[in-house]
């Protein structure tokens, strides 16, 4: 047996609630992070990612104690992102019982702050979160690719997906490697919220581009997804919320399906 | 009840191990040196940092050598890093490692996706105290990026597969070591914890 695909829910929260929204906006109540962690981690979760979604937006420091409490029901691990900026916003998120630091907006703004938390914590330690959405204004730069005749390239956007970067995502994503990532959380903006499955082409280029692994997240809306995405473009994990949280399948459940699917997955 | 103590390189997250600990109904108390006499029934080194700044922070911040601090054999559990820490030197960094166990830390190999990030099997090679009531193939968490290579590779109790042997758990006389995070590996890591705090109440 060698490394299994991990399955994690992901708790976006919003003034101390779970939320979920459509193309990151329509926000709707999902419930308690705390009781949402314990049910996920008994479940059989392989990881959780605990996302602070208003805290690039906002300029808000990520809740803290709620970090805590989390931390404090749950044994698996457990990333934390959302509005990280400095050495010093990971370590807060890190000492609060995170396993490792989401950074998004705020590595797009500093790239350095990769190579920071990499020297201080370890790679490990180090999540890249990438926002992808299609452009098809097509520039000479850029990775183009095609798909339904139409041809555009990935542009990489921040502050929950409301700002355009001009950034290409296969270049970020190798360009985080680099500077000291050890793993690159991606989402579709796309599909995110659409429940039509997760964005293949955008998992399958970023996977082939680097050697990290690589977290599937956007679109999940059963877990037939989950085995497409496993399968057509061998990301290590799969990211999901709204499957798990208005409980249309348990963590178990999708997981026992994937194994029936020949997904290798801990049970 | 048992009284241990975390040390505390100032990297990371102790917060889950001391929580696992005390969930098990032990007390833990977090150091940052040597210097205060060892009143603990267990030591461990957590698994988060980078090998360089942690070596440092536990030889140059004491007066009191780490050897000398459990020289009375008490137990040390080194988790990750901490584990590789008990070796002679890291291709992680230039620094000394504590040098109670002979060998060398070296990077996985490229052939393979680094850090080996996930939930993996335990192949348990022989009996062992931390490994008690844990069965062959238990899942457990790994996240690092290099892997031990004792001069004894009798040290190893258990190892993973990732392309190639990892060693996993490793014990030597009152040294356990593990690649993987009990702290986070549910279950099977609870029943590891549980079998340190054993140790450490003898």
């Amino acid at each position: 047996m060698t490394l299994t695909k991990r399955i994690i829910p992901c708790l976006d929260v919003k003034n101390g609630r779970v939320v979920k929204g459509l193309h990151f906006e329509s926000i709707k109540d999902a419930g308690d992070p705390v009781e949402l962690a314990e049910k996920y981690s008994n479940e059989g979760a392989d990881e959780l990612v605990f996302l602070d979604i208003t805290a690039s937006d906002e300029q808000r420091k990520t809740i803290k104690d709620l970090v805590r409490r989390v931390a404090k029901v749950i044994d698996i691990p457990f990333t934390v992102g959302g509005g990280v900026k400095s050495l010093e916003d990971a370590r807060n998120i890190l000492l609060n019982g995170a396993d490792k630091v989401g950074i998004n907006t705020g590595a797009i703004k500093n790239p350095h702050v990769i190579t920071e938390l990499m020297e201080l914590f370890g790679r490990q330690c180090v999540v890249v979160a990438i926002d992808a959405k299609r452009n098809f204004d097509i520039q000479k730069d850029k990775n183009i690719f095609s798909e339904n005749e139409k041809q555009f390239w990935f542009e990489v956007f921040i502050y929950g997906g409301k700002e355009a970067t001009g950034i290409d995502v296969i270049e970020w994503a190798k360009k985080a490697e680099k500077l000291g990532a050890g793993e690159i959380l991606l989402t579709s903006i796309d599909k995110d919220g659409t429940k039509d499955g997760y964005d293949i082409l955008l998992n399958r280029e970023i996977v082939n581009s680097v050697s990290i692994p690589v977290i599937a997240s956007g679109g999940c809306g059963k877990p037939d997804d989950m085995v497409d995405v496993f399968q057509k473009s061998n990301v290590d994990a799969a990211l999901a919320a709204s499957i798990f949280h208005y409980q249309t399948h348990g963590v178990n459940g999708v997981k026992m399906y994937l194994k029936d699917k020949q997904i290798p997955v801990r049970l | 009840m048992v009284n241990v103590a975390i040390f505390d390189y100032g990297a990371g997250n102790i917060f889950s191990l001391k929580n696992s600990l005390e969930k098990i109904g032990a007390t833990a108390d977090i150091i940052t040196d040597f210097d205060k006499p060892n009143i603990y029934s267990g030591l461990l080194l957590p698994g988060v940092g980078n090998f360089d700044p942690a070596i440092k922070s536990i030889c140059k911040s004491s007066k009191t050598d780490f050897t000398d601090y459990v020289k009375d054999n008490t137990p040390v559990l080194g988790i990750c890093l901490g584990m590789e820490m008990f070796f002679e030197k890291s291709e992680e960094g230039n620094e000394k490692g504590l040098s109670v166990i002979k060998g060398d830390v070296i990077i996985l190999p490229p052939s393979m996706k680094v850090p080996h990030m996930g939930w993996n099997n335990l192949e348990i090679k022989k009996s062992g105290k931390i490994l008690e009531g844990v069965k062959d193939d238990a899942w457990v968490y790994f996240v690092h990026s290099y892997r031990v290579k004792p001069v004894n590779n009798d040290v190893i109790t258990a190892e993973s597969d990732y392309g190639i042997k990892v060693p996993a758990v490793i014990e030597q006389g009152n040294f356990f070591g593990t690649q993987f995070h009990p702290e986070k590996s549910g279950k099977v890591g609870k029943i590891m914890i549980q079998n340190f705090l054993d140790v450490c109440k003898k």
